[in-house]
C-alpha cells in the first residue's frame, strides 16, 4: 500500500503511556476542587517519530508538532539509542529547522569564489548546471577527478551518486580526522572495527577507564546513560586526561598525564599486568595469538620508565594497573572516538585493543558485546558500478596507507592542490554537509584547493564556510522534513530506524534523495535509483524483511528479538584477522614494516613557555554544524580556551579576559574568552571545537569564540592509516587590548 | 493526605550537560534569553587535588516561600503538592518577589508577568514526569511526593545523603541534591 506522504500515524497516546511513570493521577488539592495548571501548550496534535541527526548517533525522538509547527523533541522510549531521553542538542532540533539563516534556495554563482556573488535559481536551473559540469568534468579528466566528501547519514544517497558516476574518490573527515584510527587498531586486532554505536557494554562494566575519552561532554546519548547506570551499580572509573574533565570529577582515580604519552601508561600497565599475572590466561590462550612476544616486549616497560614519560607516579601505575585487572572481565577500557591526536594513534588504539584482550573483556559482559545486525536487504536491481579507476594517487586504499579503509578527506584534498605530486588531480568536489574549511587542519590548504579546483557543488542546510566556496549550492531539507535511507545498526537490541518527515521542507529545500536521483536521471544515471519516490525505496527494503512502511513508522524503529551477545551467554566470537584469532603481535603490521607492537616515542615538546592545543567537545554542540542553533547557544554561546589557572596568573590574565592564540608558525584564531581553572594541566590548554565561524551567513554564530583549526597549521600523520592528529600545535597567548 | 512535590538531583550521575534546562525552556515555551532552569558548575580545590559537582538548578518550591509572602496581588501562590504558581493575571510584574527570592529563579516575562519554573504542574497533573526529569540522559533528576514514604525521592532521601540550597534562608526548599 502506498502511503500518503501526508498522513502521519498519530500516536499521541503512544508517547504519553511510555512516559507515565508512577506517578498517581488521583491528585486531588487538599480542601477543594482540583484547578489544573496553565499549559504551556507544546504537546503535539501528532507526534511523530524519527531519528536525530542533531550529532551523528541517532538517536530515535518523537517530534511533537502543533498546528504544523514542530514545538518540542522528545526522547522515543521505545528506540534502543535513546530510550526515552535525550541529550541537549536533541532538544534543539527546531533550532535548526527554524533557523533563519536556513538556506533557501538553490544559488548558482555569479562572480568568482570567495566573494560570495550568488544568484538564486529555480532546481531545474541548478541541476541543469551541475549535471552539465559534472558531465564535461567525467568528459575531460574522467570520473575519478570528482571528489566527494560527506558526513552525516543522509551521505548515503550522494555516495551512491558517487559509486554510479564511477568515483572512488569519497572521504568523511570523521575518519581520518576523527575515529578511523581507533577502528583500524580494533580491525587489526580483534578483525572488526569499533563501529559506531560503539559495542561497549558500559552499564555493566565495573571498572570503566577512559584515555582522553571524555564521556559526558562528549556527549553520545546512550553511552552517557550507560554510563550513569554504571555508576549507580557502583562501578569505579579511571580517567586519564590532562584535563579535569567531568569523567575525571567523578572517578576513583583522575591521572592527568603529560598530554601524548599514553602509550607509555599503558605499556607499564599492561607490564604490571602480565608481570604480576593478572591477565586472563585462559581467554588469552583460547583466542589470542602472540602473547609471548608482547610479554617480551614489555619487560623493560616499567612502571618507573612510565613514570618519567607520563608524569604519573610509578606506585600510582601500579596501584591502577592491579584495579583495573582487579574487576576483569568487566573491566572496560574504552577506545575513544576522536582519537587522531598525535599521530601514533592507531598503536595507542593497538595498546588499548591488546589491555582489553589481557583483562578479556571483548565479547564479555562489561566488556565489549558481540551484536548481529538485522538483515535488511538492499534495493534488488541496482547495478554494480563499473569503475575503470585509474592509477589511485590520493592516497586511497591500500595505497601509500596500508591500512587505510576509508578515504581520507585531507588527502583528497591535498590531491586537488595544483602542482600535487600525483598521477592526477582532482578537479571537482561535491562536498555534503560537511565544513570542510572547519573540519580539514591545515585550513590554508583548503582554500588554495578551493580556489584551483574547476567546480565545486555544495549540498547544506545552513550557509557555512564551504557553501562561500561552491560554484552552486543546493538547499537541502533538515532531518525534520525528510525521509532517508534506513539505519539497520548491530545493537543491544539490534534494530532498523526509519527517518520520516515531521512537516514539509520549509521554503524550497529539498531532501538528499530527491537531489541525489534528480541529478542522476541529469546524468543518465537513472538506473542507479531505480524508484519514483523514497517512500517506494523504503517500502521494497522493508517488504524484503518481512515488514512495511507503515509498520516501521508507528514506533519509528523495529526491533530485534533479545538475542545472545556476550561469549557467556554462547556467542562464539568470529575473529576475521588472518590468524582468526585476537592478534596480540599484529603480523599483519610487520609485514607492512610497521611496528607490531606497540611502541612508544617520547612527543616532541613545543617552544620555551607555549602551551601544547587540546581540543574536545561540548554536550551542547556538534562541531561547527550546530554554533549557529540559537536555541542551544541559551546555554552555550561561545567557545572559551581553558588555562591553567597558575599560569593565568604567570601570565597576568584574568577569567574572562579576552585573548588570541598564536602558533609555532604565527597562525592566530579570533579572539576568545579565557577561562582560568584549576582543570587542567599547566603545559596544555583546552578550547571546545565548533566555533569561530565567518561565513556572513551565519548570522549568530559569525564571530562568536574562535575556530582551533585556524591554528592547527601542522598534523603529524598516522603511518598506519592516514589520520591526521592536531594536538601537535603549541600557542602561545596574546591578550586583545581594549 | 497532602501531596508534598519534591525533586532530587543526584549530583553522583549528572554530567552537567544541561538537558533539563533546554527540555524545560521547549517544554514551557520560554521566552529566549530567559531560563527557568539552569546548571551550576562547582569546581573545590587546586590542580591536581580536585572535586566537582554539577548541580542542576530551578525555583526552589519552598513551603515557606518568601515570594509568596511577599506578593502583593496574591499571584503566587501555592498549588496542588505545594508548588508554588503566579497567576499571570493577578501579576502586576512588581518583581517584590524576584528581590525576596534566594534562588534567582525568577524573571519578568516579555508578557509582563513573573515567570519561573512550575515543576510542570501541567504535565505532573496529566500523569507525566516534569519535562526535565523524563529527558535526563543519567537519570539524575527525580520527581515525586515527599509525603509519601514509599516515592522514590522519599527512599532517597531517607538513604542518601542530601542537601538544600541556602538554608540559612529559611524557605524550606522542596528541592534536594544528593551527595
Amino acid at each position: 500500500m502506498r502511503v500518503n506522504r501526508r498522513t502521519f500515524i498519530k500516536i499521541g497516546g503512544v508517547a504519553a503511556g511510555a512516559a507515565a511513570v508512577g506517578i498517581p493521577l488521583a491528585a486531588q488539592h487538599a480542601g477543594g476542587g482540583r484547578v489544573l495548571a496553565l499549559d504551556p501548550g507544546t504537546d503535539g496534535d501528532e507526534v511523530v517519530p524519527t531519528f536525530c541527526e542533531m550529532c551523528f548517533w541517532k538517536c530515535g525522538v518523537l517530534a511533537h508538532v502543533r498546528q504544523g509547527r514542530v514545538t518540542k523533541i522528545v526522547g522515543n522510549p521505545e528506540h534502543p539509542l535513546s530510550r526515552g531521553r535525550l541529550c541537549p542538542r536533541g532538544t534543539g532540533g527546531p533550532g535548526l529547522l527554524y533557523d533563519p539563516d536556513r538556506l533557501k534556495k538553490p544559488l548558482i554563482r555569479r562572480d568568482k569564489r570567495g566573494t560570495q556573488v550568488f544568484e538564486e535559481v529555480s532546481w531545474d536551473e541548478a541541476l541543469d548546471h551541475v549535471a552539465e559540469r559534472l558531465g564535461s568534468i567525467k568528459n575531460k579528466y574522467g570520473p575519478e577527478a570528482l571528489a566527494v566528501f560527506t558526513h552525516g547519514f543522509g551521505g548515503s544517497w550522494f555516495n551512491k551518486l558517487a559509486a554510479a558516476y564511477g568515483t572512488r574518490n569519497t572521504g568523511a573527515p570523521g575518519y581520518a580526522q576523527c575515529r578511523g584510527s581507533r577502528d583500524v587498531a580494533w580491525e587489526l586486532t580483534y578483525g572488526c572495527p569499533v563501529g559506531s554505536p560503539e559495542a561497549t557494554d558500559i552499564e555493566n562494566a565495573r571498572v570503566l577507564t577512559l584515555i582522553g575519552s571524555h564521556l559526558g561532554e562528549n556527549m553520545h546519548n546512550t553511552q552517557v546513560q550507560e554510563l550513569a547506570r554504571a555508576i549507580d551499580k557502583g562501578a569505579e572509573l579511571v580517567v586519564v586526561d590532562p584535563r579535569f574533565s567531568v569523567a575525571a570529577g567523578k572517578a576513583r582515580y583522575w591521572l592527568p598525564i603529560k598530554p601524548g604519552t599514553d602509550i607509555a601508561l599503558l605499556l607499564a600497565w599492561m607490564h604490571v599486568i602480565v608481570g604480576e599475572k593478572l591477565y586472563d590466561r585462559d581467554y588469552v590462550d583460547k583466542y589470542a595469538v602472540g602473547f609471548d612476544k608482547l610479554a617480551e616486549h614489555l619487560v623493560d616497560k616499567t612502571p618507573e620508565w612510565a613514570a618519567v614519560e607520563t608524569g604519573i607516579q610509578a606506585g600510582t601505575i601500579v596501584e591502577t594497573a592491579r584495579f583495573i585487572a582487579g574487576a576483569r572481565p568487566a573491566s572496560l577500557v574504552h577506545p575513544g572516538r576522536r582519537a587522531a591526536w598525535y599521530g601514533n594513534d592507531t598503536q595507542r588504539g593497538r595498546a588499548i585493543a591488546i589491555l582489553d584482550a589481557l583483562l578479556g573483556a571483548w565479547g564479555r559482559k562489561g566488556g565489549f558485546y558481540l551484536p548481529a545486525a538485522m538483515s535488511v536487504p538492499a534495493y534488488p536491481g541496482i547495478p554494480e558500478p563499473t569503475y575503470k579507476p585509474k592509477d589511485p594517487v590520493d592516497m586511497p586504499l591500500g595505497t601509500v596507507f596500508p591500512f587505510a579503509d576509508e578515504g581520507l578527506a585531507h588527502g583528497l584534498r591535498d590531491a586537488s592542490l595544483p602542482g600535487a605530486k600525483v598521477a592526477y588531480l582532482l578537479k571537482a568536489w561535491f562536498v555534503y554537509g560537511t565544513n570542510l574549511p572547519m573540519a580539514l587542519p591545515e585550513p590554508k590548504k583548503t582554500i588554495e584547493a578551493l580556489k584551483a579546483l574547476d567546480f565545486v557543488v555544495s549540498v547544506d542546510v545552513l550557509p557555512t564556510e564551504i557553501t562561500g566556496w561552491a560554484d552552486v549550492v543546493l538547499p537541502e531539507a533538515t532531518y525534520l522534513e525528510r525521509f532517508d535511507d534506513l539505519h539497520v545498526a548491530p545493537f543491544k537490541p539490534s534494530y532498523t530506524a526509519l527517518r520520516q518527515p515531521v512537516v514539509e521542507p520549509m521554503y524550497d529545500s529539498k531532501p538528499g534523495w530527491w537531489i541525489a536521483r534528480e541529478l542522476a536521471k541529469r546524468l543518465g544515471l537513472g538506473d542507479y535509483f531505480p524508484f519514483e519516490h523514497v517512500e517506494d525505496y523504503l517500502e521494497k527494503r522493508l517488504s524484503l524483511m518481512g515488514s512495511s512502511l507503515d509498520d516501521i513508522r508507528v514506533k519509528g524503529v523495529l526491533t530485534a528479538p533479545k538475542q545472545p551477545i556476550y561469549i557467556e551467554e554462547g556467542v562464539v566470537p568470529d575473529i576475521a584477522t588472518p590468524s582468526k584469532k585476537i592478534e596480540l603481535f599484529s603480523q599483519q603490521l610487520a609485514d607492512a614494516g610497521l611496528d607490531p607492537l606497540p611502541t612508544y616515542t617520547r612527543p616532541d615538546a613545543g617552544p620555551p613557555g607555549s602551551f601544547r592545543l587540546l581540543t574536545g567537545r561540548t554536550p551542547t554542540q556538534t562541531f561547527s554544524r550546530t554554533t549557529n542553533n540559537r536555541f542551544l547557544a541559551r546555554v552555550y554561546d561561545t567557545n572559551d580556551v581553558w588555562v591553567n589557572a597558575g599560569r593565568a596568573r604567570e601570565l597576568g590574565l584574568a577569567n574572562g579576559d579576552l585573548v588570541v592564540l598564536v602558533n609555532q608558525d604565527g597562525a592566530r584564531t579570533a579572539p576568545l574568552p579565557l577561562r582560568a581553572t584549576e582543570r587542567i594541566r599547566p603545559d596544555c590548554v583546552f578550547m571546545v571545537h565548533g566555533y569561530g565561524h565567518t561565513s556572513k551567513g551565519l548570522k549568530f554564530a559569525r564571530g562568536r569564540g574562535a575556530c582551533d583549526t585556524d591554528v592547527c597549521t601542522k598534523t603529524r600523520i598516522d603511518p598506519v592509516m592516514g589520520g591526521t592528529a592536531v594536538n601537535v600545535n603549541f600557542v602561545r597567548i596574546e591578550r586583545v587590548s581594549a | 493526605m497532602t501531596k508534598r512535590y519534591a525533586m532530587v538531583v543526584d549530583t553522583r550521575k549528572c554530567v552537567g550537560c544541561k538537558a533539563c534546562a533546554l527540555a524545560c525552556a521547549a517544554e514551557n515555551n520560554v521566552p529566549q534569553g530567559f531560563m527557568r532552569s539552569w546548571v551550576v558548575e562547582e569546581t573545590r580545590g587546586v590542580f591536581p587535588e580536585l572535586r566537582q559537582q554539577f548541580l542542576s538548578e530551578r525555583c526552589n518550591q519552598c513551603s515557606e516561600a518568601a515570594c509568596v509572602e511577599v506578593c502583593p496581588t496574591g499571584a503566587s501562590h501555592f498549588a496542588e503538592g505545594g508548588v508554588v504558581l503566579v497567576d499571570h493575571n493577578k501579576c502586576t510584574g512588581c518583581k517584590a518577589c524576584i528581590a525576596s527570592c534566594p534562588y534567582d529563579a525568577r524573571y519578568v516575562h516579555p508578557a509582563g508577568y513573573v515567570d519561573k519554573c512550575t515543576f510542570c504542574l501541567h504535565r505532573v497533573q496529566a500523569g507525566k514526569e516534569p519535562a526535565c526529569v523524563e529527558v535526563c540522559p543519567t537519570r539524575s533528576l527525580h520527581f515525586g511526593d515527599r509525603n509519601d514514604p514509599e516515592s522514590e525521592v522519599s527512599v532517597l532521601l531517607r538513604t542518601r545523603k542530601s542537601k538544600v540550597l541556602h538554608p540559612e534562608a529559611g524557605t524550606e526548599p522542596n528541592v534536594f541534591f544528593l551527595e
